[in-house]
């Protein structure tokens, strides 16, 4: 260890004693998490109900729809839980690290929130009164009532106000602090904005230029894959936006939680640089299937998608390698035995645990999804939606799961218990119990052609529709079944929440925090010097997307007439 | 930046998954030309039955144990459905959408392929096996999107 790591290793220790997040910061952070699990409850609600719809096991009453379920589902666990948790996250974090946020800042921060809520408010009003039954992606022609795209785009743009005043927070501490590299948990969150600034502007750029203006009946017609192709601009980043705070929080708090520290921040850095670089100029991976995209353009946005999988597997090998050296420093012997050094009773390490470990499979599936031939056998089909309920449903879920054990007690002042302790364990076991059946049947309908996004039915009792009811596992039956268990998890996830919100005894709960790595001061300079990655990234993006698009908007066929008498 | 001995390893073997995933993938698409449904013809949406071949759909022999299928995809529904074809047939699909996307999609064989809008979308199957397939529409296109399907008979 050289000179000027042991004085940064000093200076660190005597830093992280002082930091704590500041009471205002807390304010603004609990309030994202409150709109966050609130939303989460109601979502789980809808899964359940999508499950037994589909099962065949019950009937929905005339006033609701299936779609309408399906589209309440979608924006309020993957958009808006996803979203509020992260922004909550990222203000305590920001706080804590880089110090209290200036007034004007938070203020900012505030203004962000109040936008984004007012959007989440009008999309949700608009999905209530069935005028907005089009699912969270919204694909042109079908049409939502106008007040639904003003709701999509005050969301967007409050997460851009929110995101400002994150961003500024970072590039005044690094203003202040000349030469030293920037706290780690700023690099990753910064990484992350910037990431979904440049993705958003996407969807911002299809709702505002494109569908606002169709759906006020000011254009007559809408360039239908020019929507989709700005929509999945952003789709794939999107889920990048969901894993990297998850990934935050393994390379950040796991390691505290388990008495060990990151070996290397300077890998993690590059990891968060990559993800910002490749992610975003793969979209065409969702768009396979579709014709008026050559083969050429979806074979280069293909090999892209295979590349964005080195920062994941480069997190693997970071996190397994924090786990067994801790393990052995606590005494560990042999090939296996670190494991049992690890704290498996403590929810807030077992919970994101078991989501790492889902990840492994979560991630072979993603693969087959991007490689074009297998994605012909599983595309819009059931696989899909177990392959995202393992991603986003179950490794980003259980790590925010496990964040909020230590979360909300720290912004609320009060103990995370034994007993919320037992509940978050018994929780973590629910879910990925309730996901092996619910999930695991997914993807095997999906391979036996059962589709996505589709009501109960049995195709005139189809033989080949029948056998996705009748097989042992095999089955919508087991999909419900697994939903059941889920929902029960979800209630008390529920519980957890409103227990360390507002029942937990009044105390003090520590913010695990690993220290940055004693490789921090030899960051290489390159890793912070965003001008570069975001340049990179526009160049990769341009690379992917001008000429596709360009032939989308010069050859474009007449365009679409508004469908909106479809959804109701 | 130091990297570890185990890591240079652990990247040098991603990035060898990778790269053999992408030959493989590229292989397939561009020599063996299994690509991805990805014609890239267009047509006026709201003129589609006026617009040949769109203004006969239906199925057409076109060689020995060769058809075409021309067909139109609208709420909710095949045109042509309930299609008939002898064992071994090989067909292909011309299909465009009369209003929303729609998808196509044959349980128990891997034809699938969007169909929007706008597009003119083909696709290639080849049905070896005597039976009575299941044709659904697997992208959601308004209410009544779970009872848009068809058979397709291989006698
Ligand atoms: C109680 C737990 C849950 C249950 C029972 C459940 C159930 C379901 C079911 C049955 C579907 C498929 C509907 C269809 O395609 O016809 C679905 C779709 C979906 N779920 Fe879940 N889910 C749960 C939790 C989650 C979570 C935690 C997330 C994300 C954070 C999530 C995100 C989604 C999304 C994005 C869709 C697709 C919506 C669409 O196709 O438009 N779900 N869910
Ligand atoms: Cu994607
Ligand atoms: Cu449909």
């Amino acid at each position: 260890m050289t000179q000027s790591n042991l004085a940064y290793k000093e200076t660190l220790n005597e830093v992280e004693e002082e930091m704590e997040v500041h009471p205002k910061d807390k304010k603004l952070a609990m309030a994202h998490v409150y709109v966050a699990y609130v939303a989460f409850i109601i979502g789980v609600f809808g899964g359940l109900l999508q499950g037994l719809v589909r099962g065949g096991m019950i009937e929905l009453p005339g006033w609701i729809t299936y779609y309408q379920i399906l589209t309440v589902h979608g924006v309020l666990l993957a958009l808006v839980f996803t979203t509020y948790i992260i922004f909550g996250f990222f203000f305590a974090g920001m706080s804590k690290t880089h110090g209290a946020f200036p007034s004007g800042l938070r203020k900012l921060g505030w203004v962000g929130f109040t936008i984004l809520s007012a959007g989440t408010a009008l999309a949700a009003v608009m999905i209530l009164a069935n005028e907005a039954s089009v699912l969270y992606t919204f694909y042109a022609p079908l049409q939502a009532h106008w007040l639904y795209y003003i709701g999509l785009t005050l969301f967007v743009v409050g997460t851009w106000v929110m995101g400002s005043a994150l961003l500024a927070h970072f590039f005044n501490w690094k203003k202040a602090h000349p030469g030293q590299p920037t706290p780690l948990f700023g690099y990753m969150t910064t990484a992350t904005l910037l990431l979904w600034i440049v993705a958003s502007i996407g969807v911002a750029v299809t709702v505002l230029v494109q569908m606002l203006p169709w759906a006020l009946g000011l254009t007559d017609e809408i360039n239908v894959l020019l929507s989709r192709t700005l929509f999945w601009y952003f789709g794939h980043p999107l889920v990048y936006f969901w894993l990297m705070p998850a990934y935050m929080v393994w390379y950040l708090v796991i390691p505290k939680i388990i008495g060990g520290r990151l070996f290397s921040g300077s890998l993690a850095r590059l990891a968060f640089a990559l993800f910002l670089l490749f992610s975003i100029p793969v979209g065409f991976h969702h768009q396979l299937m579709e014709s008026g995209i050559s083969e050429f353009w979806k074979f280069l946005q293909t090999v892209l998608t295979f590349v964005v999988v080195v920062p994941s597997l480069l997190t693997a090998f970071s996190i397994f390698a924090t786990f067994e050296q801790t393990g052995r420093a606590k005494g560990g012997k042999g090939l296996l035995g670190w494991l049992k050094k690890l704290p498996w009773g403590d929810a807030r390490f077992f919970a994101p645990f078991m989501g790492m470990i889902i990840f492994i499979p979560a991630g072979a599936g993603g693969l087959i999804n991007a490689s074009f031939q297998l994605n012909a056998v599983i595309h819009n089909t059931l696989w899909v939606v177990g392959h995202f309920h393992l991603t986003v449903g179950t490794t980003v879920l259980l790590t925010f799961f496990g964040m909020s054990y230590w979360l909300i007690p720290v912004l609320t002042g009060r103990r995370f218990t034994k007993h919320a302790n037992r509940c978050g364990i018994v929780q973590t076991w629910l879910w990925a119990i309730g996901m092996f059946f619910m999930s695991g049947a997914m993807h095997l309908l999906g391979l036996f052609g059962a589709p996505r996004r589709t009501a109960y039915g049995t195709y005139g009792d189809h033989p080949q529709a029948m056998q996705w009811f009748e097989g042992i596992f095999t089955s919508h039956v087991t999909v419900a079944i697994g939903g059941v268990i889920l929902t029960a998890a979800g209630v008390l996830m529920f519980y957890n929440f409103i227990y360390l919100s507002f029942l937990a005894p009044k105390g003090k709960t520590e913010f695990p925090m690993t220290p940055d790595p004693i490789d921090t001061p030899n960051t290489p300079k390159f890793l912070e010097n965003w001008k570069l990655w975001i340049g990179i990234a526009i160049v990769l993006i341009i690379f992917a997307y001008t000429i596709p698009i360009y032939q989308m908007i010069v050859d474009a066929p007449p365009g679409s007439p508004p469908f909106n008498f479809l959804i109701k | 930046m130091k990297m570890h001995l185990d890591e240079k390893i652990w990247l040098i073997l991603s990035f060898g998954m990778i790269m053999l995933f992408t030959i493989f993938t590229g292989y397939q698409t561009f020599v063996l030309g299994l690509g991805p449904p990805s014609n890239m013809e267009t047509i006026d949406p709201q003129k589609v039955e006026e617009t040949a071949p769109f203004d006969a759909p239906g199925v057409y022999e076109i060689g020995e144990n060769e058809y075409e299928v021309v067909m139109i995809l609208e709420i909710f529904r095949f045109n042509p459905g309930d299609i008939e074809i002898p064992a071994g047939s090989t067909v292909h699909f011309t299909m465009t959408s009369k209003d929303v996307i729609h998808g196509i999609q044959i349980a128990g064989t891997n034809m699938n392929a969007m169909v929007t809008p706008g597009h003119i979308q083909t696709i290639t199957q080849t049905f070896h096996e005597p039976g009575e397939y299941l044709v659904l529409c697997n992208e959601y296109c308004g209410i009544g999107h779970q009872h848009m399907a068809t058979t397709i008979t291989v006698y």
